[in-house]
């Protein structure tokens, strides 16, 4: 709402308080002011001049030679607008003026002829073009003929206004109008509040016989009053009314156009005025359209309804969508005689209907749906028609034809001083209690220290105590609330376990170089079928689909992680940052029903991608690019860390290497993979070689046991017995260590393998892998016999499990 | 006989003087002391002398000996100083070459701005809770006092997958879902972090997905004081003990009375400059006094519980904070922003 600092002093005294210092109290009273404008330039040395004469510059064809009195003086001035003419009053920047856009009038000579001074147009004054009236913005502005020559133009054009722009949040639909917030400022201030003239000589033929109103859908429609208008004149409305409506963002169009948009502003209530030559019936109906029905509204678009929406119609046809566009048959025009002028009340939720349904948004719609003040509805009627008697030279015939069932009773809220001290934290007395909402001009009945408080209907906030409260508050001061801390009973706050535990494995993973990131929960097409973890889709899971997706990039609740987590290793990729090491906790989202009937299941994972070189030391020839075991060995990390045993099973997954992946499990339960991108996903995705992980952490959490135990640290020295065996590429090093641990169990603790070799030396298709077994008794210090004994069975087995011999 | 001493002590330790290698030393221990050595010689040859006599020579030969002895120690401790001198000095390197690199991750801004806020509160006595992104219109909505056809709630700003099921537009649904986890009678204090969706186009200062913190407190007598003492502290804590609070009255429908708090500028301190579009204050959270039909509905007595809610967004406290000029930095990850906030 922007609010004209002159306009309101038509209200309230503002005295000599500056807008900052304004804005400031309103602000810190409840209505946020956004801005301070100013309607244009205070340009000294421009004032209204006479054009006495105007002729053809002797050397140009598109510039005009006028003679103008300036009051003091007449000045030549040279003028190239289109619409210069003898005998207009228009504004004169003199020799000396500088122009809000920084231009300095001086003399100066055009094609040989001399120009002392410019003739302005609104746009050189520094008004904003979409408010200034039509004409005047093709050329010069054009005062009434009765302005005095001389004046200078800022109060002519009320140029010194301040505009205030208030963020008006929807509880506070009372100040999207002068008079609301009139009101909220006289509050402030402690101000009376002058209100407008509503004073109407009416003639004695009656509106009645004229039209008649019926409404067929009472609860959209509880008040509709149609004024009846004869003999009007159109033309421009008054200075200081198109000065007031440019200020408010309105553009001027005419007198009677120009009436009903500054009622609309001054009491928030919306008008229409229909051409009654041209209304096509003596009858006005009110009903919701039929389905299927169209009519033409102003803006020309031919609009199909449905029976969600409320229309005005003539008995026969539509000719205007209740609350939010007249029709375009019934406009009125340059040539209009008979004004019919509609003030009604329609319904917030029925006009919201209709705004959604058509995309119309407009001043008067957004007021309806936000609700107005039925105690003010045919006041601004009477309000229109005072200003059309003595602006558009009309006369008002008496009688508004009327359909009224409207409710304007006023609500009653009570409130205890000692209640609003308890809420509070305060010590507000009666008395300043009493204080506030005569400021407010709430009227209310005490007793004791019990107000009983009747709400004005503008008000249409305040419903209960708590409303009161803050209307209190807000008044009192929030400024002046003390500071303090909850008395009441203390808990120990804190994390949960799954909290703390997430936090370990941000810890973990940061501390050996990865770098969290956060992606987008909402993907595309492309990618939400990349990737999925196998026991994910073991699930046969449907993607989550946005009802109304803003784009098509963010359409599905991601399935995987990784998919957005790769595009922004891309990213960096495609910005030279060839070294990435990125992971993500979030949630995946996991349903299998077409259209949901309940929540997706949310699954919290961890996954993560990295590219490029792990360690990076040239000079010490220590360059390591990033393998398939740099992600093995991360997983197996946050395996030692958490106590949670993950075991590595060779697999295929679909947009993954087929040698170059494996299925991570807890104990039976498949939880994830780890593996090299596919080089032709890779390549589609403009990645390079890169590795991922992709873990559910829920399972994770299950696994994890957090109840401590403290082992003995062994007393007996071990020892270690390292072996070579040779075996088929094809078996799995793995396989043969698990097998080590269970047959070597319990002497054998530990097994590592240490070294892989495969080539020279070793018969076709064969590979060298050399394990290291370490002993140990927690009883006794072992024998080295003991342990040979048990090295040679353990051998003996490999071979004969896996067709192994033992490497010389 | 004691000629010959002195001449063999005169002799060893002119030439333990001289040596400059160990071996030298080696060589000069066997000549003199050793088995075949000349002192052992002399002393090997005492059994011809008489018995005033051995005593006599015995003493002066085990002299010669110590003194030769404690030479070679001296000697060589000098020697093994000296070559280990020269070892160190073989051993110097450039330490301005550059170290083995220690891979350094870090934590994303918001978490590490979501945590420090956590960790605030936690000492507060508040818990962590964590609710479902997917949401129902009830808890998103209608729980939160925002009944269908509510002015305040627009289809185009939410992101519906049924009529019934959207994405949570802020994280207060779970203050109704604590609140009847509590079941009406224990006292909540809770803060919940997570992310939001809503249906805006993202540009510099909009993103369709961000995140929130929502705080909410419940139990008997908490006042609207309590509300701004527990802000101010955050405020301080958060953005430094020297910045103002203000607050201003809002409207939120969960919460009545409802305020929007603001802090004093950082960079102009409350004059006005551009950063706080000369208003000398910057917007920093909402919050309220939580609603009654709130509270009745999630199973608490308006008459004898009251409470505050608050909800900030991490973003908008980063951006602030570091100056970061678009919001879409907080997800684009590229790793030249991310890792100027490893130690945030």
């Amino acid at each position: 709402m922007l609010v004209s600092m002159n306009w309101l002093r038509k209200y309230v005294d503002l005295g000599d308080i500056t807008p900052e210092e304004l804005a400031e109290k309103i602000t810190k009273s409840g209505i946020e002011v956004e801005g301070i404008e100013y309607v244009a330039g205070k340009p000294e040395n421009v004032v209204v001049g006479y054009v006495a004469s105007c002729e053809q510059h002797p050397n140009a064809d598109k510039l005009k030679l006028c003679q103008v009195d300036v009051g003091d003086e007449t000045l030549q001035i040279i003028c190239g607008a289109p619409n210069v003419a003898k005998g207009q009053k228009v504004a004169v920047a003199k020799p000396g003026a500088v122009l809000p856009g920084g231009m300095k009038i001086k003399k100066v000579k055009l094609r040989g002829v001399e120009s002392n001074g410019m003739i302005c147009s609104l746009q050189e004054l520094g008004f904003d073009e979409k408010f200034i009236p039509q004409d005047a913005a093709k050329g010069i502005f054009i005062f009434p003929e009765d302005t005095p020559v001389g004046e200078s133009v800022i109060p002519l054009l009320n140029m010194d206004d301040a505009i205030l722009e208030l963020d008006v949040l929807a509880n506070r639909s009372d100040a999207l109008s002068m008079l609301g917030v009139a009101y909220e400022v006289a509050a402030i201030l402690n101000k009376e509040v002058t209100l407008p003239d509503e004073s109407v000589a009416f003639a004695e033929e009656k509106a009645t016989d004229y039209i008649s109103v019926n409404v067929d859908a009472h609860d959209l429609n509880p008040y509709y009053a149609a004024f009846m208008i004869k003999d009007v004149e159109i033309k421009p409305s008054p200075l200081w009314m198109q000065n007031y409506l440019m200020a408010a963002g309105v553009r001027p169009i005419n007198n009677v156009v120009d009436i009903t948009n500054f009622v609309l502003m001054e009491y928030g209530q919306p008008l229409h005025a229909f051409d009654y030559d041209r209304f096509g019936s003596k009858e006005i109906l009110v009903r919701r359209a039929r389905d299927g029905e169209t009519m033409v509204t102003l803006d020309d678009q031919e609009r199909k309804l449905t029976e969600e929406q409320l229309v005005i119609t003539n008995g026969a046809e539509p000719t205007a969508l209740a609350g939010v566009m007249g029709g375009a048959n019934s406009e009125v025009h340059d040539g209009t005689k008979n004004v019919l002028l509609e003030a009604a009340y329609f319904d917030g939720a029925s006009v919201r209907n209709t705004v959604k349904m058509t995309g119309l948004r407009s001043e008067s719609s957004t007021r309806f749906e936000k609700g107005v003040d039925p105690n003010r509805v045919k006041n601004a009627g009477l309000r229109a028609c005072h200003l059309l008697a003595k602006y558009a030279g009309g006369t008002v015939l008496a009688n508004a034809a009327e359909f009224d069932q409207l409710d304007r009773s006023e609500k009653t809220v009570t409130v205890a001083t000692e209640a609003v001290n308890e809420r509070l934290g305060t010590n507000i007395s009666d008395e300043e209690i009493g204080e506030i909402l005569q400021r407010l001009r709430f009227p209310y009945t005490k007793d004791g220290s019990v107000f009983t408080v009747q709400v004005p209907t503008r008000r249409r906030d305040i419903e209960i105590f708590e409303d009161m409260l803050e209307e209190i508050a807000r008044m009192y001061g929030y400024d002046k609330l003390p500071y303090t801390l909850p008395a009441g009973s203390s808990q120990a706050g804190g994390l949960t376990d799954e909290q703390q535990l997430k936090r370990k494995i941000n810890q973990f993973l940061q501390g050996i170089g990865l770098m969290e990131t956060r992606t987008y929960s909402l993907t595309n097409d492309d990618r939400i079928h990349l990737l999925l973890s196998p026991e994910v889709k073991e699930q046969n899971p449907v993607p989550v689909q946005l009802h109304m997706p803003m784009s098509e990039d963010h359409k599905y609740l991601r399935l995987s992680l990784l998919p957005e987590i790769l595009a922004s290793v891309s990213y960096n990729l495609a910005r030279n940052q060839q070294d990435i090491a990125y992971y993500e906790i979030g949630s995946v989202f996991i349903s299998d029903e077409e259209k949901l009937t309940k929540q997706p299941k949310e699954q919290l994972r961890l996954a993560g991608a990295i590219t490029g070189k792990w360690v990076d030391q040239p000079w010490q020839q220590e360059v390591k690019k990033v393998d398939f075991y740099v992600v093995k060995g991360i997983v197996e990390g946050l395996s030692e860390l958490l106590q949670v045993p993950v075991s590595f099973h060779q697999d295929k997954v679909d947009g993954m290497h087929p040698g170059r992946t494996a299925l991570l499990k807890i104990g039976e339960k498949p939880v994830g993979f780890i593996g090299q991108v596919h080089p032709l996903l890779a390549r589609k995705m403009d990645l390079k070689e890169t590795y991922v992980f992709d873990i559910n952490l829920e399972e994770v959490f299950t696994a994890y046991a957090k109840q401590l135990a403290y082992h003995s640290i062994p007393k007996y020295p071990s020892i270690t017995r390292d072996i070579a065996f040779i075996m088929d590429k094809e078996v799995q090093a793995g396989a043969v260590l698990n097998y080590i641990e269970s047959v070597g169990a319990p002497l054998v603790k530990q097994v590592r393998i240490f070294d892989v070799y495969e080539g020279e030396n070793l018969p076709e298709g064969k590979k060298s892998v050399a394990y290291s077994l370490l002993f140990q008794d927690p009883e006794k210090t072992l024998k080295d016999d003991e342990v040979e004994e048990r090295y040679k069975e353990i051998v003996e087995k490999v071979n004969g499990q896996f067709n192994t011999y033992v490497r010389s | 006989m004691k000629e010959q001493l002195e001449q063999i002590q005169k002799e060893a330790l002119e030439k333990i003087a001289a040596a400059e290698t160990m071996n030298e030393l080696q060589e000069i221990r066997i000549a003199y002391l050793g088995k075949k050595g000349s002192l052992t010689a002399v002393l090997k040859g005492m059994g011809k002398l008489s018995k005033e006599e051995r005593p006599i020579v015995g003493e002066a030969a085990n002299n010669v000996r110590q003194s030769i002895t404690a030479s070679l120690e001296e000697k060589t401790a000098q020697l093994e100083e000296k070559m280990m001198e020269k070892q160190l000095e073989e051993e110097s390197i450039d330490v301005t070459l550059p170290g083995r690199p220690v891979r350094v991750g870090g934590p994303h801004l918001l978490t590490s701005i979501v945590e420090e806020i956590e960790d605030l509160f936690i000492g507060m006595g508040y818990e962590v809770k964590e609710g479902p992104e997917v949401e129902t219109d009830y808890f998103n909505f209608e729980a939160l006092n925002l009944p269908k056809n509510h002015p305040a709630r627009d289809m185009q700003d939410s992101f519906y997958i049924t009529n019934e099921i959207l994405l949570r537009t802020h994280t207060s649904p779970m203050q109704a879902r604590t609140m009847l986890e509590y079941k009406g009678v224990k006292p909540v204090k809770m803060i919940c972090p997570g992310k939001v969706y809503r249906r805006d186009t993202d540009d510099a200062t909009h993103s369709h997905q961000f995140t929130q913190i929502e705080g909410l407190y419940v139990d008997k007598n908490v006042r609207m004081s309590d509300l701004k003492g527990t802000l101010s502290i955050f405020a301080k804590k958060m953005f430094g003990e020297d910045r103002e609070i203000r607050l201003r009255p809002s409207y939120f429908p969960f919460t009545e009375p409802s305020v929007e708090m603001d802090i004093s500028c950082k960079v102009c301190h409350g004059k006005g400059c551009n950063v706080c579009k000369g208003t000398g204050w910057i917007e920093i959270l909402g919050a309220g006094m939580v609603h009654p039909k709130v509270l009745s509905m999630a199973g608490y007595d308006p008459e004898v519980y009251s409470g505050f809610a608050f909800g900030m967004g991490p973003e908008r406290i980063a951006m602030l904070k570091y100056g970061i000029d678009d919001i879409r930095r907080f997800y684009t990850n590229d790793i030249r922003f991310l890792k100027q906030f490893h130690h945030a």
